[in-house]
């Protein structure tokens, strides 16, 4: 079976490689994606496979690639292999959109090369086994991610981007580097089984999770960390904003979970602490961000830092459980109370890794319905859509789904997800910490607080593109979209709707992943009647999202039904009443900034300085009234300003190292080598 | 024979509550009437509201699409569906193990989120305002709910509002201070929602002052009939949530006989209409907030949720 991986993930590389040459050539779009596409489905069936046989066992294998002395580890096991399928999901229907989309892409060249790399390399981090096969493949995904942000290098707000994204990942990388070599320690054996097996000391422990919160979490734009995030994944073509933001960020929750979870030794409760406090704050900046942001792109990709937000939460609410169980073990305390929290642990993780799976399907359709706007009507500004219901019927209904479901309501899948991580909130009572006490009903709060923002952000973003008169000229004429789009969209949206409807099925087929992370698993949901969803015991708790979605479905269609057959079914078209006031044209429609105007003033005045000035001609003039309003990310102007003004400051006092003599230079020269070689005379 | 007869209790509820909503709208209308010295409409008026309006052609505004069209339905049905999972007269019945609270919660908003959308789809400025107006009131007033939700499943060690509701009745509830803040969060986020008086004024037609009737402004005929209808159901369900947590007297056990059931019918009734007379003279009492204050309402309500579930977490140990 892993032979078999790795040969198609050596495919997707020759792909990239044979694109390379065929750039130019006029059929080169859909063989490339052609070609995804099929070796991307192989690879999905491959991965669905493994995680539904593989159970608690692994298959391995060792390269003669790499370092000489280590070779290259790969290693597939369940946890493995559930990221595989949420990976090679999008990829495969990002390669299916493409087959549309791609047609619209003024330079190919720029992007064709670029992507199968880019999959093959996702594919690569989650199989690797050793430190320096999985920093080369996160390298590989983060220098392909790079290139496909700049595959519109003409536009400067792309080109900064870019460098910002650059920036982000190296620094990311560099901690997950040092992260491994405190893992490795002294002896110096990068391979994954060895780390686990070493079971590091407690500071060490706490090092790693400090860096892996920076590496993992500067990848998956966990606040502060996020940054970048808004900034690159819009600039890239929409099938690959779809893939950073649906599977990249997965591959970095991934990345999280390898290490912590398995790598970093026996958990301490307050690391749970610090993941589910930088979790929560994600979730409410995130949609708070995305419900003032008018660029449709850009929305997308800040409320994707929101979901990362809720997986980090859920995450770290499993890592405070799992510490408390395995001190109980290591302790010998009360057997039940272990398993209670083991139980419990299952539970975080089960809701983590759920949403991990809904939001790359919902989130990639959105990006992909996105992608479709734009090209049908050149605009990603909200203020220039509208009414497209009309122009793309097609359309709208699977983003309306893929809304709802972003929206966590039922039966969608996103509220599945949501519902487990609050159960698994309901149960952190019983944890003994204080700080654990006072953090959880705190970040359940913030949780309820993102889903009920995250309901009006996306009721926003569909009232204003979708819904309501054109806002412009091409919004009016906009046509629909292919069908190789549509069938994507269409196929991840019924997705959204299948998962949500049978939530027991996907909580059965991820057990083995969480069974391989935290050790334990939640108990079978598939045997219960009804297809009812249990987590810990019926009296506690059950959701039935498809009994739900009979009865709301069939309640509607009798009602409506019994309207039609016995009081009235007349229809009549006319002005749209208005309270009276008659047509007053189009812009007298909400705008972006207007809906956003009453939760701006709620909670951006405290949190983003929001502030608007209104230019009020004087009376007689003819100038135009103006209101300028402005926000601004309280973490770029507190974290990251700050640093570049020092790296500028520095920078500025250093300049003169530029104009020194020859001489100078060379005297620097010999000092350095003196210095060097005091030090390793002093080392010695 | 068991399931028939469960199929039965849990029919009898739905239409129950369909045919006693409209009810406690008017009686509440009356009461408020009588209050503010007017002889106010009489009680059956909802009913000749909606049987008039079921009647009426629909006029849609030119732009309206599709989903303008079904929304109507889609807010009643889960509206609907949502209210079934409530205990009214009795615990237990077959349908309430398909959703906990948190699912109530979500169902609301669901409906909330196609009436929003309504309000948007024709294109009008009043839409608008209604639409962005509501989500802001929601974003605060839904969290809210949520936390009120846990702190009740805390005490009660379930989030399944059937047992939420026995163990109230049971002997091991007790006064907490934690209760006492829910029941005031509660009552906060149910004026909120259904668009009572501190938060919104369900008799106003002045454009600018109001919500919910800014984003139903473009509906007629039958699709206003249903909206109306749902929010009658709404109303009813809050009052029934807020009757059979912090006063579930006489509520029918799982199980119980045919006369347990009309002995809670009875009680319900009398619920209901301590419910609608208390909303009556708080209405009467209370005048309409600006827009921009509602946050600190509603914050507040989000608060004291927060205080109960933090107390019930931090005297687990105690």
């Amino acid at each position: 079976m892993i032979t078999a991986l790795l040969a198609l993930i050596a495919s997707l590389f020759a792909l990239a490689l044979a694109a390379v040459a065929l750039r130019r050539a006029p059929s080169a779009t859909t063989l490339v994606y052609g070609g995804a596409l099929a070796l991307t489905l192989a690879l999905l069936a491959l991965a669905a496979v493994a995680l539904a046989t593989l159970g608690q066992g692994a298959r391995e294998a060792t390269l003669p690639l790499g370092l000489p002395w280590l070779g290259a580890h790969v290693r597939l096991d369940a946890l493995a292999a559930f990221f595989l399928v949420v990976i090679d999901l999008a990829a495969a229907a990002a390669s299916l959109y493409a087959l549309g989309y791609g047609a619209h892409e003024p330079e190919p060249g720029r992007v064709l090369p670029f992507f199968p790399a880019f999959l093959a390399a996702m594919n690569l981090v989650v199989l690797a086994a050793d430190a320096y096969s999985f920093l080369f493949a996160w390298e590989l995904m983060s220098l392909a991610s790079w290139a496909l942000v700049l595959a519109q290098h003409r536009e400067a707000e792309n080109v900064a981007a870019g460098t910002l994204y650059l920036l982000m990942a190296s620094f990311g990388t560099l901690a997950l580097l040092l992260g491994f070599g405190f893992l490795a320690g002294a002896s110096g054996d990068y391979s994954f089984a060895a780390m686990a097996a070493r079971r590091p000391a407690a500071w060490v422990g706490a090092l790693v999770l400090a860096l892996a919160l920076l590496g993992a979490g500067s990848k998956a734009g966990l606040v502060p960390l996020h940054v970048w995030l808004p900034r690159a994944h819009p600039a890239a073509p929409s099938h690959v904003s779809a893939l950073m933001s649906g599977a990249m960020t997965k591959v970095a929750v991934y990345a999280f979970i390898r290490i912590v979870f398995q790598l970093a030794g026996p958990p301490s409760w307050w690391w749970g602490l610090v993941v589910l406090a930088l979790g929560g704050v994600s979730v409410v900046l995130g949609v708070l961000h995305a419900l003032m942001e008018t660029d449709i792109k850009r929305l997308l990709a800040y409320s994707t830092i929101e979901n990362i937000g809720l997986i980090f939460a859920s995450l770290g609410l499993a890592l405070a459980f799992r510490a408390i169980a395995m001190g109980a073990v290591a302790t010998g305390a009360a057997a039940t109370g272990a398993d209670a929290m083991g139980a419990a642990a299952a539970l975080a993780m089960t809701a983590a890794l759920f949403h991990a799976f809904n939001h790359m399907l919902f989130k990639s359709t959105l990006f992909f319905g996105a992608g479709a706007v734009l090209t049908a009507t050149g605009a990603r500004d909200l203020d220039r859509l509208g009414g497209l219901i009309h122009r793309m019927r097609s359309l709208a209904v699977p983003m309306l789904g893929a809304c709802l479901a972003i929206a966590a309501l039922p039966p969608f899948n996103g509220f599945a997800s949501e519902w487990l991580a609050f159960q698994a909130i309901l149960l952190s009572p019983d944890l003994p910490q204080w700080g654990l006490k006072l953090a959880v009903p705190a970040t359940g709060t913030l949780l309820a607080l993102g889903a009920a923002l995250a309901a009006a952000c996306f009721v926003r973003f569909y009232g204003l593109a979708f819904l309501g008169r054109p806002r412009s000229p091409a919004a009016a004429e906009a046509t629909e979209t292919d069908r190789a789009s549509l069938a994507a969209i269409w196929g991840l949206g019924a997705l959204c709707l299948l998962a949500g409807l049978f939530p027991g099925a996907v909580i059965d087929a991820i057990a083995p992943a969480v069974q391989a992370s935290v050790a334990a698993r939640m108990p079978l949901q598939t045997g219960l009647p009804w297809l009812t969803i249990i987590p810990v015991a019926a009296s506690r708790s059950s959701y039935n999202g498809i009994l739900i979605f009979l009865f709301i479905t069939a309640s509607a269609l009798m009602v409506a039904a019994a309207v039609h057959r016995f009081a009235s079914r007349a229809a009549r078209r006319y002005r749209a009443w208005d309270c009276g006031f008659g047509d007053v044209g189009i812009g007298a429609q909400y705008s972006a900034a207007s809906f956003a105007q009453p939760i701006r003033r709620a909670f951006g005045t405290a949190i983003f300085r929001a502030s608007g000035v209104v230019e009020m001609p004087p009376p007689g003039s003819t100038a135009p009234a103006r209101i300028r309003q402005s926000r601004i990310d309280p973490v770029w102007e507190g974290l990251y300003a700050p640093l570049v003004g020092l790296v500028w400051g520095l920078a500025d006092r250093l300049n003169f190292l530029q104009f020194l003599s020859i001489r100078r230079f060379m005297s620097f020269v010999f000092l350095a080598l003196v210095f060097l070689l005091l030090v390793l005379a002093v080392w010695h | 024979m068991a399931l028939i007869r469960a199929i039965a209790i849990q029919g009898l509820e739905m239409l129950l509550v369909l045919a006693l909503a409209p009810l406690l709208t008017g009686f509440v209308r009356k009461l408020k009437a009588r209050l503010q010295r007017r002889a106010g409409p009489p009680l059956l008026q909802p009913y000749r509201d909606l049987r008039r309006l079921l009647g009426k052609e629909v006029v849609l505004a030119d732009n309206a699409s599709w989903l303008f069209r079904s929304a109507p339905y889609l807010i009643f049905a889960t509206t609907w569906v949502a209210a079934a999972l409530v205990p009214t007269f009795g615990a237990g019945l077959m349908f309430s193990w398909s959703g906990d609270l948190i699912v109530i919660t979500a169902l609301l908003g669901s409906a909330r989120f196609f009436l929003a959308l309504a309000g948007l789809d024709a294109g009008t400025s009043f839409g608008g305002i209604g639409a962005s107006r509501e989500v802001m009131i929601a974003s605060l007033g839904e969290p809210a709910l949520i936390m009120i939700v846990f702190t009740l499943a805390l005490v009660a060690g379930s989030s399944q509002l059937s047992h939420v509701a026995l163990f109230m009745l049971s002997a091991a509830a007790g006064l907490r201070v934690s209760l006492a803040l829910a029941l005031f969060a509660l009552v906060i986020v149910a004026l909120a929602e259904n668009s009572r008086i501190p938060v919104d004024n369900p008799a106003t037609h002045l454009e600018l002052t109001m919500v919910h009737e800014a984003m139903v402004l473009e509906y007629s005929g039958r699709h206003l009939a249903m909206i109306e209808l749902a929010g009658f159901v709404q109303l009813l369900l809050y009052v029934s949530l807020i009757a059979c947590v912090f006063a579930p007297f006489l509520l029918a056990p799982v199980q119980a006989s045919a006369a347990d059931y009309a002995l809670g019918i009875v009680a319900y009734g009398g619920k209901l209409a301590v419910g609608g007379a208390l909303l009556a003279g708080f209405e009467t009492a209370t005048a309409k907030m600006r827009v921009f204050r509602l946050p600190n309402l509603l914050g507040a309500a989000l608060m004291l949720g927060l205080l109960a579930t933090l107390l019930l977490f931090v005297s687990r140990t105690l």
